[in-house]
């Protein structure tokens, strides 16, 4: 047998319980015509023969643990306190289901609750929902929102400097929805051209997505954009793919803004080679009804104890069915979770200092390069733009200039020759509050050597 | 039974805890110059530290979540009846492996040389994934079953449109998960419900019917259905479907039911999600994450999300060379954590094991049902495989319905199974046991929905006053619902 | 409560009171029991088109959501606001306090059932 499976002993009573001679008699349902015979697997193997496999994997891979990492464009390494993993592995929250039986969920349910709060105390909106899958699919849970607030108005409106697997995604998701999408492009300083944003709002869209910090790094001046959107009669959607710049910058939520979405990733979620990460959702009480994803409220047990369920069931696929608000069904909660845990770590002081120290080792960077001068072959794309932590660096050989470094064990930042033709030829850098000075002084030294 | 004298403690909100001057963490030092963020940033466009958020020391973050998670029932702790969710055991080397360095820290922006062993533990699974379903390719792109879903009908509304055809219906059953018809919509189609036939299995002839009209795209169907029955007919299905150019959609929750036994490249299925959260035993998480892969057959091979894997002699690389891809359904490409963890899963069990993980799964179920069919009503009686779909309707003459019985069943010590589906039978309780339980746990659930159907009988009030040993008792969802409470706010002053 | 039979009644389980062209529409007491606890009405906007047998609206519980329909033609003048706040009243008065919406019918209503058939058509569906 198999220490997953119950026993021979278990299987032959079992079997004589049922009155079959074999455990063939139980498929006996099962035409032969869709039988297969022995899979073309290797047979089981012990735990130590599973680590040998997957450490051997592992180890064909290059860990940014051993380098001095700047890659970003979505994705963001910051310090991560010891107890949240510690929390996370207990087999009470990990191993647990969707909090359906609230009685003996409220564990899940309650730090669920914590977490919508979180998320509207950083968005500056007034409900959050338990998680969706990423900062792509939050934007289009968003744009399909809008659609179904606004049905007559069949356009959106992307910024062009929206990720550009955000922007992917919601193509995907628009087209069977019949709904035309329409870029407005970064301007020389890499923020949205606001005559033409303004053109292209018109009266005619349902939703406008802008991203800041957008993803050249550079931040957009929500609350002038936002006013055009409003004044449209569209849906004003703030997109976030870096949740720490909501410690030190002013969120949608703030500038009236209908919803705030994006990617939590950044508090405390391992990069894990893209997911799972954590997407975040979050609206004014006037969409309620309309919101995608599970949501968790507060009510009271039949003794008057405070306790917590998972609510407003009724936008929902399994109740809802063709007409539900979203097909969601599981989510993200285990990340939400992680992020609860490590939100509430850092609390008020930690979301602030977290936030200064990686904008301010990307000023430092920044600095070093505007340093190298007229004589450096890297400049900065947009030295004029406000930043968070993250920027563009000009170079007409990104990948070579970033296969050099690596070899100085410098992974130097994201080339934009990833994401196709049509942004500017360089790399991004970003910075955390987990990267050294001496990291930092080692990837300008590089620069200047090796550009 | 009952022990309300245990440690569990009262807690509140993280926020409640909040005492201020509290700190949680310690960064290292800025060693960098600090810089003002008004110095280079507009005013308008900044904000100051965020009042509400809690100050509490890390003592107080352990005791927090520490003291939440006994509030927590979990398959570590027992059986789970919670039929079409599979809760199996989620194995510990996983856990490990997944926090390897050198594939939790990977950035997935990384150039492919640097991340060859992540590549092909994605090949390998596709691979495996292959090797069990008996389909052509696999894409590991959806977050979940649902997002599986809308891939699958994403990529046969591509076929169509390249065969130059508009189609816009698609057949789901009645018993069906809501995912099903929810995902269809998502894709741009017109849901039109098929009534199941009086044994609960797909009705071929209405099937049939429907498909003169030539505009239907495809049927969704679970195999095994909802009530843990083979549909006997899928493979006529399936080729009924393919005579007029429909697609045959399989949804793959119930795949726990036959792996290594049938497979749905002989059911002549055109795509199928797997969930991996459910078959490959990934942790349900209290509510994900999961990770649906779309394995499909070759007719579906060209409109596969990209980018796609691929193995040129041991070399891997990230192929955006699809022109007729459906393009990306999330960021980046996978949720490769739970990839991780499926593959170390699939390893573990090997081919043999994985068969009698299926055996195990379905004698399970039929364990239970013979242990209950003399007190609990069976409204279709054909052969179960992996779970059982009970009713309360010998209950109810006494006013208890499947609600009480599933919070009586809370005060036995275990999670109720689930219940309100499939909308075909009312009253439902969906028992599914999985291959992880040994016979002493299902005797113990056995014996307790025995007891709790002989307190139906003798007093009914007691079951219908349930639970009285968990955390709380039964909470007000009208009131939750009515008043909604989404967020905790602080007091005013 | 018996069904008032200064109304009609549909086999959908809503009743509808006609006066001077005016028709006012609930649910019937039969609906909200079978319903259970109502947490949210969705009403239709002032000025809507209904044919008869349209839906009008939604009514929700915990686990449930049910259309209601126009029992005649017509054009919404007016939804009952008071059950944002209340939705319970539907429960408590469907044919009182929880009326659901005014209409300006469009004409005669046909089909419909006085309280005695209905009363007769609800013994009828319990078998």
């Amino acid at each position: 047998m198999h220490r997953y499976l119950a026993g021979e002993d278990d299987r032959r009573r079992m079997l004589a319980a049922v009155g079959c001679s074999s455990v063939e008699d139980l498929f006996v349902s099962i035409p032969a015509e869709v039988r297969c015979g022995e899979l073309p697997l290797a047979t089981a193997r012990s735990e130590e023969e599973v680590r040998r496999e997957f450490w051997e994997l592992a180890g064909r891979n290059i860990a940014p643990e051993c380098t001095a990492s700047f890659l970003g464009a979505g994705v963001y390494r910051h310090v991560t306190p010891a107890v949240a993993d510690a929390l996370l592995q207990r087999g009470e929250f990990f191993t647990a289901y969707t909090p359906y039986q609230p009685e003996v969920s409220q564990g899940t349910l309650q730090a669920i609750f914590e977490f919508q709060t979180f998320i509207c105390q950083l968005t500056g909106m007034e409900v959050a929902n338990a998680s969706l899958y990423d900062g792509a699919t939050g934007v289009v849970e968003a744009v399909l929102m809008a659609h179904r607030l606004l049905p007559d108005r069949p356009r959106v409106v992307a910024a062009g400097s929206l990720h550009p697997d955000y922007r992917a995604v919601l193509d995907t998701y628009c087209a069977p929805q019949g709904l035309s999408v329409v870029t407005v492009p970064a301007d020389a300083t890499g923020r949205v051209d606001a005559a033409a944003f303004a053109k292209a709002v018109g009266s005619e869209a349902c939703a406008v997505v802008l991203q800041s910090p957008n993803s050249f790094g550079v931040i957009e001046d929500l609350p002038a954009l936002g006013a055009i959107v409003k004044s449209a009669g569209a849906m004003a959607i703030h997109a976030v793919a870096e949740a720490t710049s909501l410690g030190i910058l002013a969120p949608g939520g703030a500038f009236g803004y209908d919803v705030v979405c994006g990617e939590a990733q950044a508090f405390g979620i391992p990069a894990a080679f893209g997911g799972p990460h954590l997407g975040f959702f979050a609206t004014r009480q006037a969409h309620l009804r309309q919101l995608p994803g599970r949501l968790v409220g507060e009510t009271v047990d039949s003794e008057g104890t405070r306790g917590y369920v998972l609510t407003l069931s009724t936008r929902e696929q399994h109740i809802r069915r063709a007409k539900a608000t979203s097909n969601i069904c599981t989510n993200h909660g285990l990340m939400a979770l992680a992020a609860t845990i490590v939100l509430s770590l850092l609390g008020k002081k930690g979301v602030r200092e977290v936030a200064l120290a990686s904008h301010a080792t990307a000023e430092y960077l920044k600095a070093g390069i505007r340093a190298q001068g007229a004589g450096g072959k890297v400049k900065l794309a947009f030295p004029e733009a406000p930043t968070y932590n993250e920027f563009l660096v000009l170079h007409d050989d990104p990948d070579g200039l970033l296969a050099c470094m690596k070899e100085e064990l410098i992974l130097g930042g994201v080339s934009t020759t990833r994401f196709g033709a049509g942004l500017p030829r360089g790399f991004l850098v970003a910075a955390t509050e987990h990267n050294t000075r001496q990291e930092c002084d080692r990837l300008l030294d590089a620069l200047r050597r090796l550009a | 039974m009952s022990d309300k004298t245990s440690l569990r403690q009262r807690e509140g909100l993280i926020f409640e805890r909040s005492s201020p001057g509290r700190v949680g963490y310690q960064l290292p030092p800025l060693e960098v110059p600090p810089a003002d963020p008004a110095k280079t940033i507009p005013a308008g466009l900044l904000r100051g530290e965020i009042a509400d958020l809690p100050e509490v020391s890390e003592v107080d973050v352990v005791r927090h979540f520490t003291r939440l998670s006994k509030w927590n029932y979990s398959v570590d702790e027992g059986l789970y009846p919670l039929g079409s969710c599979t809760m199996k055991y989620n194995p510990r080397i996983n856990e490990e492996v997944v926090r390897l360095a050198g594939l939790a820290q990977l950035h997935p922006l990384q150039p492919e040389d640097q991340v060859q062993g992540a590549l092909a533990l994605m090949w390998e699974l596709e691979q495996a994934l292959i090797a069990v379903t008996g389909m052509a390719r696999v894409t590991l792109q959806p977050a979940a079953g649902a997002h599986g879903e809308l891939t699958g009908m994403l990529m046969i509304r591509k076929a169509l449109a390249d065969r130059g055809e508009k189609r816009t219906v698609v057949l789901i059953p009645d018993s069906a998960h809501g995912t099903n018809p929810a995902s269809a919509v998502f894709a741009g189609f017109e849901v039109v419900e098929i009534a199941s036939t009086p044994e609960g299995t797909l009705d071929l002839g209405a099937v049939g019917k429907r498909l003169e009209g030539g505009d239907v795209a495809a049927l969704m169907v679970t195999v095994p259905n909802t009530l843990g029955v083979f549909e006997p007919e899928i493979v006529k299905a399936a080729r009924m479907l393919h005579e007029r150019g429909a697609f045959l959609y399989m949804d793959g929750a119930n795949l726990n039911a036959f792996v290594g036994i049938a497979q749905p490249g002989k059911m002549a299925v055109d795509a199928l999600h797997i969930n991996l959260h459910k078959t490959f035993s990934t942790p349900h998480g209290g509510g994900g994450p999961g990770a649906g892969p779309v394995a499909v057959s070759d007719a579906l091979v060209p409109y596969l999300c990209v980018p796609t894997v691929e193995n040129a002699g041991g070399r891997f690389t990230l192929s955006y060379d699809r022109p007729k891809s459906i393009g990306k359904v999330r960021g980046f490409y996978g949720n490769f954590g739970m990839l991780v963890r499926a593959l170390a899963y699939i390893r573990s069990l090997g081919r043999d094991g994985l068969r009698l993980m299926a055996e195990g799964a379905v004698l399970n179920a039929n364990y239970i049902r013979k242990g209950l069919e003399a007190d609990y009503h069976l409204q279709y009686t054909g052969p179960s495989l992996h779970e059982v779909v009970f009713d309360d309707s010998l209950q109810a003459a006494a006013g208890v319905k499947n609600v009480d019985i599933a919070k009586r069943l809370l005060d036995y010590g275990f999670h109720p199974p689930t219940m309100s589906f499939p909308l075909i039978v009312h009253g439902a309780l969906m028992i599914e046991p999985t291959e992880s339980d040994g016979i002493d746990e299902l005797d113990a659930f056995i014996a307790a929905m025995r007891a709790i159907a002989r307190e139906a009988r003798e007093t009914p009030d007691l079951v219908k006053g349930a639970p009285y040993g968990t955390p709380v008792r039964r909470l007000d969802e009208v009131r939750a619902a009515r008043q909604p409470v989404l967020r905790w706010q602080a007091r005013k002053a | 409560m018996a069904n008032p039979s200064d109304r009609l009644y549909t086999k959908s389980h809503e009743w509808v009171q006609l006066a001077g062209g005016e028709a006012t529409v609930g649910i019937t007491q039969y609906a909200q029991e079978q319903l259970g606890d109502i947490v949210f009405v969705e009403l239709p906007a002032a000025g809507k088109q209904v044919t008869a047998g349209g839906v009008l609206g939604n009514i929700e519980s915990v686990k449930a959501v049910s259309e209601f329909l126009a029992p005649v033609g017509g054009e919404v003048i007016a939804a009952n606001g008071e059950l944002e706040g209340h939705p319970e009243l539907v429960n408590q008065d469907p044919y009182g306090k929880g009326w659901l919406v005014r209409l300006k019918a469009a004409g005669a209503p046909a089909g419909l059932m006085d309280a005695a058939a209905y009363e007769k058509f609800l013994a009828e569906e319990s078998h």
